[in-house]
């Protein structure tokens, strides 16, 4: 039993509201790799590929800017997200990186839509699709640069975990979406994301001690590995079956959002519970104390 | 300026708990009996700027466990009272994270939020490694101790020290009320109350120094404090780095998705 002052939390739970904040990690993941995929897919000629992805990448950059606002206790003052830029807060850099990303992606989508200025079109979906990676990723230094246990500690995972949970959430979309003919490059990105993501994840299960515990625990956690593994199993067929396609491309995206989640419920877990503070600060200051 | 707060002469009389919600129009809560002997407060957040944490240890009067102080010989009980509050850390991890610029240090050396500015984000309330500001569900927007920043830009002490009655929380200059503890600490070890120790008072922790520090008299966790915290912002290049090569290699995936000829 670690002493505690009546079991209470020594930190508090974030504030950040479900399903807004985990949907606002998925749909930025989706939104980056989709426009990665789509700035590919137009310099190499695949064009049902390349609508799609810009088409999803603008979708789900404007949803993720509603959930972040929506999330605000005062939404009418979100435009101070860009009142300062702040190096010190990975909200203020994300803001930085998410509105100019968003712009993009949306012009770039636009112009796909009405087949006005294909020129502009195109040069807007190649910054979103430099920005995209960025998208992947930065929501994982969000998390990590809090107090939350479970969410600092597994800093050197997170973001990888994160990239290649955005990569397979694009795969899927491409999956069900693109041509038959171009579904080839979507089903690459799926495997290196599964890669990245299962390996990460299961480094992030294990390695942090006591504070792996809400991870390792975690059901969605869980579900999201089977139904990503399912995606990239699935997709070995996808190249002829339309229906392995549209089955690998849903648990692809089932498992991303999934994954989200878990890891969001997981560090508000380990928010709750004051062991996880406890015993690793003790840790730490004996181990600086023999060093 | 700063606190410093002795919990050894904290009586447990929540004067600090009045005077701050008084002064600084915090809203009440509803009556709410929390069964955790005489504090019903619970915790700091939006609507309690000041915590007064009660604590009843039971000492078998049989066995000495070293633990001399604030005691009845009796039953074997001792209490611990301690008045918590906003840190005021040197390196302040909800200053740090506020994208918005809300939250800031004071011409004192305190941390305040601008509640004109303050969006609500909420970053700042996983941030802070003792737990202390929160978002006020009714607002939207987060509070916490200001440290009585109107009181000081008037030449006062803040609300809470001044109602105070036994001066367990003092209020000053941060290197004088450090020589202070100091010498207390040395007296109450004097007396043989071992466990005396300071609780945030080093500037080279890992929030730099608590610009409101503590005695106290027992491990800090015993009275829902950290016992190590640390800003995590002073990982936040590493951080960025590990960020950054996760997105290289989401880059180079998906060119690498691309290559090769097409079938
Ligand atoms: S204790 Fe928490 S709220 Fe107070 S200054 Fe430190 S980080 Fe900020
Ligand atoms: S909730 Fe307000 S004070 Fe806290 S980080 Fe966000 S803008 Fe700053």
């Amino acid at each position: 039993m670690t002493d505690s002052y009546y079991g209470r939390p020594i930190l508090k739970e974030p504030a950040w509201k479900v399903p807004d904040v985990p949907a606002y990690l998925f749909l930025g993941g989706l939104a980056g790799a989709s426009a990665a995929m789509a700035a590919m897919a137009d310099a190499t000629g695949r064009a049902s590929l390349r609508r799609s992805g810009r088409l999803v990448a603008a979708g789900a950059a404007t949803a993720s800017v509603g959930a972040l606002v929506h999330d605000l206790g005062r939404p009418a003052r979100f435009l101070n997200m860009l009142r300062v830029f702040k190096p010190t807060s990975p909200l203020s850099v994300g803001s930085w990186i998410l509105a100019p990303f968003s712009g993009l992606a949306t012009a770039a989508a636009g112009s796909e839509v009405t087949g006005w200025l294909p020129g502009v079109g195109r040069l807007a979906g190649i910054g979103a699709g430099v920005l995209g990676p960025a998208m992947c990723t930065y929501t994982s230094v969000l998390l990590a640069d809090t107090a939350v246990p479970a969410w600092h500690d597994s800093y050197p995972e997170l973001p990888f975990v994160f990239g290649g949970s955005a990569m397979t959430s694009a795969a899927g979309v491409a999956m069900l979406a693109a041509a038959p003919q171009d579904r080839a490059p979507a089903r690459k990105i799926g495997w290196i994301g599964t890669a990245m993501e299962v390996a990460a994840g299961l480094r992030m299960e294990r390695g942090h001690g006591i504070v792996s515990e809400p991870y390792a625990r975690s059901g969605l956690l869980k579900a999201g590995r089977g139904l990503t593994l399912l995606g990239a199993g699935l997709s070995v067929f996808a190249r002829r079956s339309r229906i392995a396609a549209a089955v690998a491309g849903s648990a692809y995206l089932a498992g991303g959002v999934c994954t989200r989640f878990g890891v969001f419920n997981a560090g508000v877990e380990s928010s709750r519970d004051p062991k996880y503070v406890v015993v690793p600060q003790k840790l730490n200051r004996q181990t600086s104390k023999t060093r | 300026m700063g606190f410093f707060t002795d919990t050894s002469v904290c009586i447990g009389c929540k004067a600090c708990e009045v005077a701050c919600k008084e002064w600084n129009d915090v809203p009440a809560k509803e009556l709410d009996l929390l069964g955790t002997s005489y504090d019903n407060t619970g915790e700091l957040g939006a609507n309690s700027w000041r915590h007064v944490a009660f604590i009843e240890q039971s000492r078998p009067s049989t066995v000495d466990l070293g633990m001399p102080g604030v005691r009845d010989e009796q039953d074997g009980v001792r209490w611990l009272m301690s008045s918590d509050v906003c840190k005021h850390c040197t390196h302040a991890a909800c200053l740090d994270v506020c994208p918005t610029g809300s939250l800031f240090r004071t011409e004192f050396g305190t941390v305040v939020v601008q509640e004109d500015i303050c969006n609500g984000c909420g970053y700042c309330v996983p941030a802070c490694p003792y737990g202390v500001i929160e978002r006020r569900e009714s607002d939207g927007r987060a509070f916490k101790c200001t440290l009585c920043y109107d009181r000081l830009g008037d030449g006062l002490e803040p609300a809470c020290a001044k109602a105070c009655p036994t001066d367990s929380i003092q209020f000053g200059e941060l290197d004088e009320l450090r020589e202070r503890a100091d010498r207390r600490l040395a007296a109450l070890h004097d007396k043989g109350e071992s466990d005396a120790r300071l609780y945030g008072r080093d500037p080279d922790d890992g929030v730099g120094g608590d610009g409101a520090f503590f005695l106290l008299l027992d491990e800090p966790e015993v009275y829902g404090l950290p016992p190590e915290p640390f800003v995590t912002t002073r990982d936040l290049p590493s951080m960025w780095k590990h960020a950054a090569v996760a997105a290289l290699g989401v880059a180079a995936g998906v060119v690498l998705a691309f290559a090769g000829k097409r079938r």
